[in-house]
C-alpha cells in the first residue's frame, strides 16, 4: 500500500551480497535510532543508513540490557535460578518461569499435580493477554495514536490486579516453581476474572473501531514489512509473525503442553502478511486467550495439590541429562534448552527467545527501503522484547 | 479503505463521557493479601538458622547478632543471630519464606516506603520496628507448602511382640536409601553443632552421608568422637532437641545417620581411615576409669604419641556404657570394637586393677606425667523411706551391672521401680524380658516423681516400655518400702507428689497424702540417680583435693587443685555418654598443653 520512489537510484548489491555505500558520496546519511527512542520497544538500537527519508540498510545492536542470565544460572542452584528467569522478560515473565520449571521437572524426574498444570495454563493465557494489550498500545502509539496505549494500559492494569491478587505480585510473579504452583485459586477469583475479561473485550472493541478500522493506521501499516511465507522457515520465525503469512504454527495447538490439548483451540492466521496482518492476528489471538482463560476456569479441577513433593531445594542435584522444552508465548516459540551434569548447578542453560530472530535478522530484510517514519512501526509490528535478545 | 475507516475512529469520542479509570486515592490502596511487600520476622520464634540466607540467590539477607535485643539470646537452639534484609538487592521472590524452618518469617502487603537516606533499607524485621510489623495480610508460606520434607523416615525396629522376650537390638539400622533420604532433609544450618558437647561436624557428615562418601563422614566422626559407634546408637542426642526442622516437623536423625555412617564402613578399613599416630613423644599419661571419658583422653593423646596406660576395675572398658546400658540398645560387639580401635592406637591396659587396692594414687602420681580420674558414677543413690534398707531392695545400677555382666538374675514375679530417668527405664524394660523369659508375663510399675511433661527419660524409651507392658505412674513419691512380719518386702507405699521444688528451685517435694497408693512387688529397684565412688582415693588425697558439693573441684580444662591430677566424665559432669566425650577432649587437649610445655622447659 505504501508508495516508495523509483529503487534505481540505490547503489547495486556487490557480488557477496552487502550493499557498496559511498558515505563520501553525501548521498547517504547514518542514522542511529535508540537506543532511547520512544519507537524503540527496549534498549536497543537500529544503525540506519538513509538516502532521503528512505532506509537503504539496517544493522542492528543489541547489548544494551544484556544482564548474562544464562551465565548466572551456571552459579545458581535450581532453586535458586527459579527468581531470576522472570527477569528475561519483563512484560510476559511467566513463559520464562514455566519452561524453566519443566525442564528441570523434566530432568529430575518431579511429576506435578495436575491441578498446577490447570493454574500454570490460566497463568499463562493470563500474560498472554497482558503482552497484547502492551502490544496493541505500542503499535497504535508508533504511528502516532496514544489513546489506545491509554486504554489497553488500563486494561492490562486490571489484569494485573487479577495477577496481584492470584500470584502475590504484578509485574515479575514468581509464582511457578519447579514442582508445581505456590498456591491455589484466591476466593471468589473467577468472578473476579469475569469482571475482568469484559471489561477487555469492551476495551477491544473500541480499540478495533479506533485502530483496525482507521484509515491512517491502514494506510501506514499495510504492506508495510511484508514477510514472504518462505522466510518462516528459513529465518526460524514463529508466532504471530508467521500466523500472519499464513503458516499455521502454534506450539499450543502443534505440540500440546500443559493442559491445552483438553482446551478448544484454533491457530489464528492471515494471508496479507503485513504489519496490518499481524496486528489483527494478535487482536483476535487475544480473543482467543480470553475464551482460553474462561474454559480453563470452567473446567479446571478445583480440589487435589498444587504442589509436588520436592528433595530439600537447599542441595538438589539433578542427574546428568538434557532437554528443550517449549511454549507459545504471545511473540512466538519460547524455549528453555537445559543441561544438568550431576551436580546442584545447571551446567548450561539456553533461552530461546522469538525476539532473537525477529528483532535482528528479520528486521535486517524488512527494513530496507521502508521510509524512516515508519521504522519504529515495523520493529514494534515484529512485538520485540529486547531484553530476551541479551539473555 | 473506506469511508467507515474514516468515520470509525470518532468512536473514541465516547470515552469523553466516561468517568476517569485512574484510582481516587493511589497512595492507600491496600495491596492484595497475598502481596509479597516487606518482610515481617517474629524474632521469639525465629531461631537464627540462617536458611533464608542461604536460599537468597541475590545475598540480600545477612544473619547479623542481636543477642540482648527484645530477649534474643544466644543459647543452645538458638545462634542470637537474626536476618537482615537488604532491600537494594532483595528481588521479592519470598524463597526466604518458603524456606523458613521455624515459619517465623513472612511479608506483609505493606508496599511503601520513602526514605532519604538509602542505607536505611537495610534492616532486621521484627528488632528494626516498622509501622507493618503488625500487619494482618501478605505471603504467608500457605498450608503444605514445603521446600523441604517435614516428615523423618522411620527407622526399622523390633515390634514389640518381637523384642520382649529377648535382648536383641530393637533398632535395625537404616538402609543406604533411607539414609540418603533422611540426610537430604538437613537444610546444613549448624545449630545443631553448638549444642553437641563435643561439637560434632553434624551438616558436614549428613552431606557425606547424602554423596555416599561414607570413608570421608567416618573421619569426620572420629575427628570429634571415637565414640562414635556408640553414639550413634545411645546417645542423648541433644542436638536433635534443638534442630531447625524440629520446629514445624521432625528433627533430622542425626544419630541415626552417624550409627548409618559406621555400619557402612568396613570396621578393617577405621585405622586407615582415621590414621596413624604421632611419633613418639617420651611422655606417659595415667588414666582410671576406662569409660567414655578416660578412653577419649588416652584416644586424644596415643594419637599425639603420648604413652597412655588405662587402669580399669573391672574385666572390661567401656564403663557405664558396657556395664550400664543394656544390650538391646548397645550390643556388646559395639563397645567392644570401639574398644579396639582405640587401644590400636597403642594405649595400654591394666584390667582387674583397682586403685587403693591393686596400685595407689601416690603410685601412679610418681610413674606418669600427668593422671587422670575418670570413675564415673557406679554408686547408686538410696531414698531412705522406710525399709529401703531391706534385702530385696535394689539399686538400678548394681542390677544392670549384674544383668550386663552374664549373671543369671532370677527375675522376681512382680516389682516396683522409683524414678523416671533413662536408668528406671533401662532396669525396668530389662527386668521386663526376664520376667517373660522365665515366668511368661510382666508385672513391673514404675513410679517416678515427675509429672508425664516433666519426664526426665528420652520420650522414646517411655513410648517403648509402655509398648513392653510396664506401667508408668507419674507424680508418685516414694514413702515406704512395705515389709510384713515375716520380713517379706510387700510392695511400695506412695503419696500423689504436690510440687518436687520449693520456691528458691531446691529440692524439696511435697505431697498429697491423702492420694496413697500401694504397687505389690517383690522386689523395689531404686534408680534416683548415682555417686562417684571416691573412697578409692585414700584420706590424703581427699584431703588434699577441692571439693564442689561431694564432686572434685575442676577448672575449665579439667584439672584438679593438684597439678598432675586431672579429672573428668560423669564424677564431675554428671552422667552423659557425649558429655564425657567432649570432657575427655578437654582433658586430653589440657595435659598435652601441659606435656608440649614441660619439652619446652627442658629445650630452653
Amino acid at each position: 500500500m505504501a508508495e516508495y520512489p523509483d529503487r534505481s537510484q540505490y547503489p547495486a548489491h556487490l557480488p557477496d551480497g552487502s550493499c557498496d555505500i559511498d558515505l563520501s558520496s553525501g548521498k547517504y546519511l547514518k542514522l542511529w535510532q535508540g537506543p532511547n527512542h520512544p519507537g524503540i520497544t527496549g534498549n536497543m538500537s537500529v544503525e540506519l543508513t538513509v538516502c532521503g527519508d528512505e532506509v537503504v540498510e539496517g544493522r542492528t545492536h543489541v547489548g544494551y540490557l544484556h544482564r548474562g542470565f544464562e551465565k548466572l544460572m551456571e552459579r545458581r542452584t535450581f532453586i535458586q535460578c527459579f527468581p531470576i528467569v522472570c527477569r528475561i522478560c519483563v512484560p510476559e515473565p511467566d513463559f520464562n518461569e514455566y519452561c524453566y520449571a519443566a525442564a528441570v521437572e523434566e530432568l529430575a524426574g518431579v511429576e506435578v499435580p495436575e491441578k498446577a498444570n490447570w493454574i500454570r495454563t490460566l497463568i499463562l493465557e493470563m500474560g498472554r493477554v497482558n503482552s497484547y494489550l502492551m502490544y496493541l498500545g505500542g503499535q497504535a502509539g508508533a504511528f502516532g495514536q496514544g489513546v489506545i496505549g491509554q486504554w489497553t494500559t488500563y486494561a492490562r492494569d486490571l489484569m494485573l490486579d487479577r495477577f496481584e491478587e492470584l500470584t502475590g505480585a504484578r509485574i515479575y510473579h514468581m509464582f511457578i516453581l519447579p514442582g508445581g504452583v505456590r498456591d491455589d485459586l484466591p476466593e471468589g477469583f473467577d468472578q473476579r476474572m469475569e469482571e475482568t475479561l469484559r471489561e477487555i473485550e469492551s476495551t477491544l472493541a473500541d480499540v478495533h473501531d479506533t485502530m483496525f478500522r482507521n484509515a491512517v493506521f491502514k494506510k501506514r501499516a499495510m504492506g508495510l514489512g511484508r514477510v514472504d511465507p518462505a522466510w518462516v522457515d528459513e529465518y526460524g520465525v514463529t508466532g504471530p509473525v508467521a500466523r500472519a503469512a499464513g503458516v499455521a504454527k502454534d506450539v499450543r495447538s502443534d505440540q500440546p503442553y500443559l493442559v491445552y490439548r483438553e482446551l478448544d483451540l484454533e491457530p489464528v492466521i492471515a494471508h496479507e502478511s503485513d504489519a496490518y496482518a499481524r496486528a489483527d492476528v494478535r487482536r483476535r489471538d487475544l480473543l482467543m486467550s480470553v475464551d482460553l482463560i474462561r474454559q480453563v476456569l470452567a473446567r479446571m479441577p478445583r480440589k487435589g495439590p498444587v504442589m509436588a513433593t520436592l528433595p530439600n531445594v537447599l542441595h538438589w542435584k539433578i542427574p546428568r541429562g538434557e532437554t528443550y522444552v517449549r511454549g507459545e508465548c504471545s511473540r512466538g516459540e519460547y524455549g528453555y534448552y537445559l543441561v544438568t551434569d550431576g551436580s546442584g548447578y545447571p551446567r548450561r542453560v539456553n533461552v530461546r527467545g522469538p525476539s532473537y530472530t525477529h528483532a535482528m535478522a528479520l528486521l535486517e530484510k524488512l527494513i530496507v527501503n521502508v521510509n524512516i517514519s515508519d521504522v519504529a512501526g515495523l520493529l514494534v509490528s515484529l512485538h520485540t522484547y529486547p531484553p530476551e535478545i541479551e539473555r | 479503505m473506506s469511508v467507515r475507516d474514516v468515520l470509525s475512529p470518532f468512536a473514541a469520542w465516547k470515552h469523553l463521557f466516561r468517568d476517569p479509570v485512574s484510582i481516587k486515592d493511589p497512595f492507600n490502596r491496600e495491596a492484595s493479601e497475598r502481596y509479597r511487600g516487606f518482610h515481617q520476622n517474629d524474632i521469639e520464634k525465629c531461631i537464627g538458622c540462617g536458611t533464608c540466607e542461604a536460599i537468597c540467590q541475590n545475598g540480600a539477607i545477612d544473619m547479623l547478632p542481636v543477642s540482648g535485643v527484645d530477649g534474643v539470646q544466644t543459647r543452645p537452639g538458638d545462634s542470637g543471630l537474626r536476618p537482615r534484609i537488604d532491600y537494594g538487592r532483595c528481588c521479592w521472590c519470598a524463597l526466604c519464606v518458603d524456606v523458613c524452618m521455624t515459619g517465623s518469617l513472612s511479608m506483609s502487603n505493606a508496599y511503601k516506603w520513602v526514605e532519604a537516606d538509602p542505607d536505611k533499607f537495610r534492616y532486621i524485621p521484627g528488632v528494626d520496628k516498622k509501622h507493618w510489623d503488625d500487619y494482618e495480610h501478605g505471603y504467608r508460606r500457605p498450608e503444605g507448602h514445603r521446600l523441604n520434607a517435614p516428615e523423618r523416615i522411620e527407622m526399622p525396629e523390633l515390634e514389640p511382640g518381637e523384642r520382649i522376650d529377648s535382648f536383641a537390638e530393637i533398632v535395625g539400622g537404616y538402609s543406604v536409601e533411607q539414609a540418603r533420604l533422611e540426610a537430604d532433609r538437613c537444610v546444613t544450618c549448624g545449630i545443631c553443632v553448638a549444642t553437641c558437647p563435643t561439637h560434632m561436624p553434624i551438616p558436614e557428615y549428613i552431606s557425606a552421608v547424602r554423596d555416599g562418601d561414607y570413608e570421608a563422614g567416618l573421619k569426620l566422626l572420629y575427628d570429634s568422637n571415637p565414640f562414635s559407634q556408640i553414639c550413634g546408637k545411645i546417645c542423648t542426642r541433644r542436638c536433635e532437641t534443638t534442630c531447625a526442622a524440629s520446629h514445624e516437623g521432625d528433627p533430622i536423625a542425626i544419630r541415626w545417620l552417624k550409627r548409618h555412617i559406621t555400619e557402612q564402613v568396613p570396621f578393617e578399613r577405621y585405622r586407615a581411615i582415621i590414621g596413624e599416630p604421632a611419633a613418639a613423644t617420651g611422655h606417659s599419661v595415667a588414666i582410671v576409669g576406662a569409660g567414655p571419658a578416660g578412653m577419649t583422653t588416652a584416644f586424644d593423646l596415643a594419637r599425639l604419641g603420648h604413652k597412655v596406660h588405662v587402669y580399669e576395675a573391672q574385666s572390661h572398658a567401656g564403663g557405664m556404657t558396657r556395664y550400664g546400658i543394656p544390650e538391646y540398645r548397645l550390643p556388646f560387639d559395639t563397645i567392644q570394637r570401639e574398644i579396639d580401635l582405640i587401644v590400636s592406637m597403642g594405649v595400654e591396659m591394666h584390667y582387674n586393677t583397682r586403685i587403693g587396692a591393686d596400685i595407689s594414687m601416690a603410685q601412679l602420681q610418681q610413674d606418669h606425667d600427668a593422671v587422670v580420674l575418670s570413675i564415673g558414677l557406679w554408686l547408686g543413690r538410696s531414698t531412705r523411706v522406710p525399709g529401703s534398707d531391706h534385702r530385696n531392695v535394689y539399686k538400678a545400677v548394681d542390677l544392670l551391672r549384674r544383668i550386663r555382666d552374664g549373671e543369671q538374675l532370677q527375675a522376681p514375679k512382680s516389682m516396683v521401680v522409683i524414678g523416671g530417668g533413662n536408668v528406671a527405664m533401662d532396669i525396668a524394660r530389662s527386668m521386663a524380658r526376664l520376667q517373660q523369659q522365665q515366668h511368661g508375663q510382666i508385672a513391673i510399675t514404675l513410679t517416678a516423681l515427675e509429672d508425664k511433661s516433666h519426664f526426665l527419660a528420652d520420650p522414646v524409651e517411655i513410648k517403648e516400655s509402655i509398648e513392653e507392658q510396664v506401667t508408668i505412674l507419674d507424680s508418685r513419691g516414694p514413702q515406704e518400702c512395705m515389709v510384713d512380719d515375716q520380713d517379706n518386702l510387700l510392695g511400695l507405699r506412695t503419696w500423689r507428689v504436690h510440687s518436687i521444688f520449693d520456691e528458691n528451685g531446691r529440692f524439696a517435694p511435697s505431697y498429697d497424702d491423702g492420694d496413697e497408693m500401694v504397687h505389690e512387688g517383690e522386689w523395689v529397684v531404686e534408680a534416683i540417680g548415682q555417686m562417684s565412688d571416691v573412697a578409692i582415693l585414700g584420706d590424703e588425697l581427699t584431703e588434699k583435693l577441692d571439693w564442689n558439693r561431694g564432686r572434685i573441684q575442676v577448672d575449665e580444662d579439667g584439672r584438679t587443685s593438684e597439678s598432675w591430677l586431672w579429672s573428668a566424665g560423669d564424677m564431675v559432669r554428671g552422667p552423659d555418654v557425649v558429655h564425657a566425650v567432649a570432657d575427655g577432649h578437654r582433658t586430653a587437649r589440657s595435659i598435652h598443653a601441659h606435656l608440649s610445655a614441660l619439652d619446652k622447659q627442658e629445650n630452653a
